[in-house]
């Protein structure tokens, strides 16, 4: 084999191998799903975020509006400060907005899905969103439920023996 | 008793020095003056032997290894109903441990073996020394492009084998069962970190093509010049690169699991 043709070969050989990275890149990775996209900063407080997880999407009636950029904890109050990176192409949303943590199936990954508010200013960098509902945490719920239905018996019964000893 | 101990001792006095030996011949070899231009057509014939070369078997073990992760993966899936994660899964294991260490494995076997013989039958044929004798450097002239094409195919045919094993479990899972294909490749990119998972794969698969291009080149540098004993240094080349691409890599996801 000649020397052209064998260049020609490790040519191919190296452009093969760098079309496998730009496919690894762009579509096999989320390299560049957010870069580039300008994007704004919005706060928001919750009492419990459950299992919500760092990169977990912000949506508005389903549609994704965002991302969750950082979770820490408020060392004043005790709460989970959440920051939101909007994408800069839903700049419309009203600042009283609600945000609430929703969980996508039964068992699925927390999300944070925003409720539009009436207000006439839209939210814009550095905004912090005050309406906020907790997750909903299946363990607790059941425990209530199970409280609950007991506090219904018994309260019931409580009554009953209530209105019998006036009699 | 104390012959075992100086058995013990002897066994690693000998590991010690021919850990050295490699270690001199890998610098002598690599850090030199760089005479580029010149000398590129060396390196290409090396990329060519141990990277061109190497494609069909990588392309096509690519192929069906992706399929059969496709394959298991489904069923597996299938029993919780969450098929829609077939892609992450695939991907993930595929970025993560196949791809650098299958794609390490065949090299060792294809490239591998080929450099050590190539390198033994030169030392048994006394082409080395004649080289020596009309003052050309064979570290230079022999060892260096061959070690430098190893190191840079390796990476590349890592990256292709994940891509073609990629396209395999798409062609399994997609095409074949049916699984929805926004799912299957959304669901990959958001659980695929280009730098935490494609990346770290990359840099595994340069870690291994050191190892396997310099153990090679050296088995076949220090063969026994005999036919017999060029036997043995490919065997060699073979088993040990391949158990060190094994060990290393272990420490390597242990490595980067602990957020090195």
């Amino acid at each position: 084999m000649g020397q052209k043709a064998l260049e020609t070969w490790v040519g191919f050989f190296i452009l093969l191998a760098i079309a496998g990275l730009v496919m690894l890149a762009f579509q096999v990775s989320n390299l560049t799903r957010y870069q580039g996209k300008r994007t704004y900063d919005v706060t928001a407080q919750f009492d419990n975020i459950g299992d919500l997880k760092v990169r977990a999407p912000v949506t508005m009636a389903g549609v994704k509006v965002g991302q969750v950029a950082s979770i820490a904890l408020d060392p004043k109050n005790y709460r989970a400060t959440v920051i939101l990176r909007m994408d800069n192409t839903a700049h419309y949303i009203p600042n009283d907005s609600e945000a609430s943590i929703l969980t996508a199936g039964l068992l699925g990954a927390n999300y944070i899905s925003l409720t539009p508010g009436f207000a006439d200013q839209f939210l814009k960098n550095g905004d912090v969103i005050s309406e906020t509902h907790s997750a909903i945490i299946l363990e607790q719920m059941i425990g209530q439920l199970l409280f609950s239905v007991n506090k219904d018996k018994t309260a019931g019964s409580d009554s009953d023996n209530a209105n019998k000893t006036p009699n | 008793m104390i012959t075992f101990v100086q058995k013990v001792g002897r066994l690693g006095l000998s590991i010690c020095t021919e850990l050295g030996r490699a270690s001199f011949f890998l610098s002598k070899s690599v850090w030199r003056k760089p005479r580029t231009g010149k000398k590129l057509h060396l390196l290409a014939h090396a990329l060519f032997n141990s990277g061109v070369l190497s494609l069909p078997i990588i392309i096509v073990s690519a192929l069906f290894i992706g399929m059969v992760v496709g394959l298991q993966g489904f069923n597996i899936l299938n029993k919780f109903a969450v098929t829609s994660a077939l892609g992450s899964m695939v991907a993930l294991s595929v970025v993560r441990e196949l791809g650098p260490v299958v794609t390490a494995l065949l090299f060792a076997g294809r490239a591998g073996s080929a450099l050590t013989a190539e390198i033994g039958l030169m030392k048994a044929t006394e082409q080395l020394d004649a080289m020596e004798m009309m003052g050309v450097d064979p570290l230079g002239r022999i060892m260096l492009p061959r070690l430098l094409g190893g190191f840079i195919s390796l990476p590349l045919l890592t990256i292709i084998f994940c891509a073609v094993a990629i396209y395999g479990g798409n062609l399994i899972g997609v095409q074949w069962l049916g699984v929805d294909a926004g799912a299957f490749w959304n669901n990959m990119q958001s659980s695929v970190d280009f730098r935490l998972d494609v990346m770290n794969g990359i840099i595994k698969s340069a870690v291994f093509g050191v190892v396997i291009t310099w153990m090679a080149v050296y088995q076949g540098a220090s063969a026994v010049p005999t036919a017999e004993g060029i036997s043995h240094a490919t065997t060699r080349t073979v088993v040990y690169s391949s158990l060190i691409v094994l060990g290393l890599d272990f420490v390597l996801t242990a490595m980067m699991m602990g957020g090195w």
